[in-house]
C-alpha cells in the first residue's frame, strides 16, 4: 500500500512507503492511517473495481465475435457477414480501429488512475472524511460518535489481492462511508482504530505488527485465517453453527413449505392431466430456489458472533467474507422468531433493526446486517441476546428480566409470568394467540410477545425507542381493546402489539413513555467507553475494557 | 392553543382510550374553516361524478351511488369540527404528547431528545388563515406527529421551544 502523506490530492509530493504487497514485512504503525492526514486507497483499487467490468466487456466482445473467431481457427466454419469487423477490414480502417482501441484503453487507465489519486480519506478524532471524483468532487464527512457499525467485506476477487472494503455505517439511507479498497490487514487495524476513536476511550492503541515472510504465505494466511482477528476479538465465537443445523434449518424453512406445495400441485396436475409441460415452468423456479439455498449456505457456513470491547462482531461468508462490528447501543430492536417447522427441533432466528442501510453487504437476499443469528437453539439465543443486550449479562439466572425473556419464546402464556396478555375477549382478533399475545417491561427493555403458530418476540431497548403510540379503531373499541406500538428506526421488525385491553394499553403508554425519557437521558452509548460521573445511574451497560474514566461530558 | 380540551369526552364510552391526567392544548378553531374549504372541493367533484358517471355506464346505479356518496360526504363534513377538536398536544416536562382522531384514535409520546428536526409548513390556504402546520421528525418514520392548524406565532414559538429542549436533551440515535 502506498500511504501517501500529502496535503491534497493534487500535491506532487509523493512519499511512497515501500510497504506495497510485494515488500516482505509489513509493520504498520496503527496511527499511520488515523493521523488526521489525507491517505489514498489500495493501489490495486482501479483494477479491483474495474477488473470485473473489463472482463465483462471482453465477454460481450467475444460473444459478439464468436462466429468470426471460430472462422479464424476453423476456416470451414462460415464466418459472419456484414459485422463491424468486416466493415473495418473492407474499408482499410484497421489502423484507425487500433488507434481507437488504444485511445479508449489509455483514457480508461488514465481515468481510473486519476480517480484513484483523487480518492482520499482522512480520519480525525471527530470524523471520517472522504473526497472523491475527478470532475464532480464529492466530500463526505461522517461524525465518529454517530457510527452505527463498521463492516469489512472481502469479495472473493479482492481477497486474492489481499484487499478489503471497509464500510462505516451511518444512520440513514445510503449514508455510509465506503473505503474500497484497503489492504486486508490495514482494514482490520483501521477498524480497531476508528472504533477506539469513536468510543471516546483515551487508551492508546499499540502498534499492530503484521508479520509473515513471503507474499504468498501472507495471502494464504489471510485466506485461511478465521474472520476474527485474534488480537482484536476473543477467538471463540459464542455460537457454533454446524453444517448439519444450517442445512436442516434451510430444509425446514418456510421457503421449503412453499416449494413442497408447488411440487405437490405440479404432481397433481401431471397425474390428472398427463401433461408434462408443467415441468418446464417449474424448472426455473427450482433453479431459483436452489441458488437461494446455495447463497444462504455459503453465506452462513462460517457464521460467527463474538463480543469485543467495541461491540458485537458478526462474521459470515465462505468465499466472499464480511464481518461487521456493531458498537453498543446500535441495535434498535431485536426479533426472536421461529418458523413453523423449526418448532419440533427448537430452533430460533434472531433479526435486528439497525439505523444504517448498507449497500456493500447485501449478500444473501439482502439480509446482511439484519440477521444476528441465522439459526440456533435456545441456549444460542440466550448467548446472542446477552451480546445484544449488555444489561442481560449482569442478571442472575432467576432474575425477573431473564425469566421474562425466557418466557417470551417458548411459553404459550401462563398466569403470572410477568406478561400483560390480551383478555379473553381478544379471541375475536387473536383466536389462537390471545393467551400468548402480551407485553412485559424489564428494567431496560420492552418485550412484546406474539404469535401462537409463528411465534415471535420483539425486544426493544428502552434507550432506542424513538416514540410510543397507542391506537384504537372502531372494532377494537367495540371490544374494549387497543393497539400499542414502539417506533424505532426502519428495518425488518415493526414493534407493535394489537388486541391489548384498552386500560392496559393506556398504562403501557404511560409507563413506556416515562421509561423511554429516563433511558434516553442516561444513555451514553454514542461514546461507549466515555464513562461519565453521572453514569452511576446506569449500571455498567458497556464493557469498559481499556477505557479510562473521562470526567468531561461527551459533547 | 389557549383553550384546554375538557375531559368530558371520556364520559361517552369507557372503551375509549384516554389519558385523563393530560392537560391537552387545542389547535386553533380556524383549522375548521381550512378543513371545510379543503374538503368541499373534492367532495363536490365526487358528487358531480357520481351523478353523471352511472348514467353513461351503469344506469341501475343511477341515484344510489350519488345518495351513498352524498351521505358519506355529509357525515365527513359534519364531523370536521369534532375531528379538529379532538386534536390535542401537551408539552410535558420531558416529552411531547399528541393525540388525534375520534373513530381512529391515536396517541403518541415523543421524548424531546429524540426530535431530529421540526418543520413548519404553510400552504396557501393555511397562510390565508394565518395558520401553520408543525411537523416533528424522529429517526423512526412511523412516529408521524404533525400538529396542523397552529397560529403562526404560536407555531414558531413552539418550534423554538422544542428545538431548544431537544438540544439540552440530545443523545445518540
Amino acid at each position: 500500500m502506498s500511504s501517501v502523506d500529502s496535503s491534497g490530492p493534487d500535491s506532487e509530493r509523493e512519499a511512497k512507503e515501500n510497504s506495497s504487497p510485494g515488500a516482505g514485512r509489513e509493520t504498520r504503525n496503527s496511527s499511520s492511517l488515523t493521523d488526521g492526514q489525507w491517505h489514498r486507497l489500495h493501489p490495486a483499487t482501479p483494477l479491483l473495481k474495474g477488473g470485473l467490468l473489463l472482463l465483462g466487456i471482453l465477454g460481450v466482445v467475444v460473444a459478439n465475435l464468436r462466429e468470426r473467431i471460430l472462422h479464424l481457427f476453423v476456416p470451414e466454419f462460415p464466418g459472419d457477414e456484414g459485422d463491424p469487423v468486416d466493415f473495418v477490414i473492407q474499408n482499410g480502417l484497421i489502423g484507425w480501429a487500433l488507434l481507437g482501441i488504444v485511445v479508449v484503453l489509455v483514457l480508461l487507465i488514465a481515468g481510473s488512475y486519476l480517480s484513484w489519486r483523487m480518492h482520499t480519506f482522512r480520519i480525525t478524532g471527530e470524523a471520517v472524511e472522504v473526497r472523491s471524483g475527478i470532475l464532480f468532487r464529492t466530500n463526505r464527512k461522517a461524525r465518529l460518535d454517530r457510527i452505527q457499525g463498521i463492516n469489512i467485506v472481502r469479495p472473493m476477487f479482492a481477497r486474492l489481492f489481499g484487499a478489503a472494503k471497509l464500510e462505516i455505517s451511518q444512520a440513514g439511507q445510503d449514508a455510509n462511508v465506503l473505503l474500497s479498497y484497503l489492504g486486508s490487514s490495514s482494514a482490520d487495524v483501521l477498524r480497531a482504530e476508528i472504533l477506539r476513536l469513536a468510543s471516546g476511550s483515551r487508551a492508546e492503541a499499540a502498534a499492530v505488527p503484521v508479520g509473515a515472510d513471503s507474499l504468498i504465505e501472507r495471502r494464504v494466511n489471510e485466506l485461511l485465517a478465521p474472520e476474527l482477528d485474534p488480537n482484536l476479538a476473543p477467538p471463540e465465537s459464542v455460537v457454533k453453527l454446524h453444517m448439519g443445523r444450517l442445512i436442516g434449518s434451510l430444509a425446514l424453512s418456510d421457503t421449503t413449505i412453499v416449494l413442497l406445495l408447488v411440487a405437490i400441485a405440479a404432481t397433481v396436475v401431471i397425474v390428472t392431466t398427463g401433461e408434462f409441460y408443467v415441468l418446464l415452468g417449474i424448472i426455473p423456479m427450482i433453479i431459483g430456489f436452489g441458488s437461494f439455498y446455495v447463497r444462504k449456505v455459503s453465506k452462513y457456513l462460517r457464521y460467527s458472533i463474538a463480543n469485543t470491547a467495541d461491540g458485537i462482531r458478526v462474521g459470515y461468508g465462505l468465499l466472499s467474507t464480511g464481518n461487521e462490528t456493531l458498537p453498543p447501543g446500535r441495535i434498535h430492536s431485536i426479533k426472536v422468531n421461529q418458523p413453523l417447522l423449526w418448532r419440533p427441533v427448537g430452533w430460533w432466528e434472531i433479526k435486528v433493526n439497525v439505523a444504517s442501510h448498507s449497500r456493500a453487504n447485501k449478500g444473501a437476499d439482502g439480509q446482511g446486517a439484519t440477521t444476528l443469528l441465522p439459526v440456533g437453539n435456545s441456549q444460542d439465543v440466550r448467548k446472542v441476546l446477552e451480546l445484544a443486550l449488555p444489561d442481560l449479562r449482569e442478571q442472575s439466572d432467576d432474575s425477573r428480566t431473564v425469566k421474562l425473556l425466557q418466557d417470551s419464546f417458548g411459553s404459550v402464556g401462563a398466569e403470572g409470568d410477568g406478561f400483560t396478555t390480551s383478555p379473553r375477549r381478544a379471541m375475536v382478533l387473536r383466536p389462537f394467540s390471545w393467551r400468548r399475545n402480551g407485553f412485559g417491561i424489564t428494567e431496560r427493555s420492552v418485550v412484546l410477545r406474539k404469535g401462537a403458530i409463528w411465534r415471535q418476540s420483539v425486544i426493544v431497548p428502552q434507550a432506542r425507542i424513538q416514540s410510543v403510540s397507542m391506537k384504537q379503531g372502531p372494532l377494537e373499541r367495540a371490544l374494549n381493546l387497543a393497539e400499542v406500538q414502539l417506533h424505532t428506526v426502519a428495518g425488518p421488525i415493526s414493534a407493535d402489539l394489537g388486541a391489548v385491553a384498552a386500560r392496559d394499553a393506556e398504562s403501557f403508554f404511560r409507563d413506556v413513555s416515562a421509561a423511554t425519557v429516563q433511558a434516553v437521558e442516561s444513555d451514553r452509548t454514542h461514546r461507549w467507553h466515555d464513562s461519565e460521573p453521572q453514569a452511576s445511574a446506569e449500571p455498567a451497560s458497556e464493557r469498559r475494557a481499556g477505557s479510562e474514566p473521562a470526567p468531561e461530558p461527551t459533547k | 392553543m389557549t383553550e384546554q380540551l375538557d375531559s368530558t369526552a371520556r364520559l361517552d364510552s369507557t372503551a375509549r382510550l384516554d389519558l385523563p391526567e393530560a392537560n391537552w392544548q387545542r389547535v386553533s378553531p380556524k383549522l375548521i374553516v381550512a378543513e371545510y374549504v379543503g374538503g368541499i372541493i373534492p367532495s363536490a367533484i365526487f358528487l358531480v361524478a357520481s351523478w353523471f358517471f352511472p348514467q353513461f355506464v351503469a344506469p341501475w346505479l343511477f341515484p344510489w351511488l350519488f345518495i351513498a356518496i352524498a351521505v358519506a360526504v355529509l357525515i365527513a363534513l359534519v364531523l370536521i369540527p369534532r375531528r379538529v377538536h379532538a386534536i390535542g398536544y401537551q408539552l410535558r416536562e420531558d416529552d411531547l404528547l399528541f393525540r388525534r382522531g375520534i373513530m381512529f384514535q391515536r396517541f403518541v409520546a415523543v421524548p424531546y431528545g429524540r426530535m431530529q428536526l421540526v418543520d413548519i409548513n404553510r400552504g396557501p390556504l393555511l397562510r390565508a388563515l394565518g395558520l401553520s402546520e408543525l411537523k416533528f421528525v424522529t429517526a423512526a418514520a412511523s412516529t408521524g406527529v404533525t400538529i396542523p392548524g397552529m397560529l403562526e406565532a404560536d407555531a414558531e414559538e413552539l418550534r423554538d421551544r422544542i428545538v431548544a429542549l431537544a438540544e439540552t436533551r440530545r443523545a445518540g440515535l
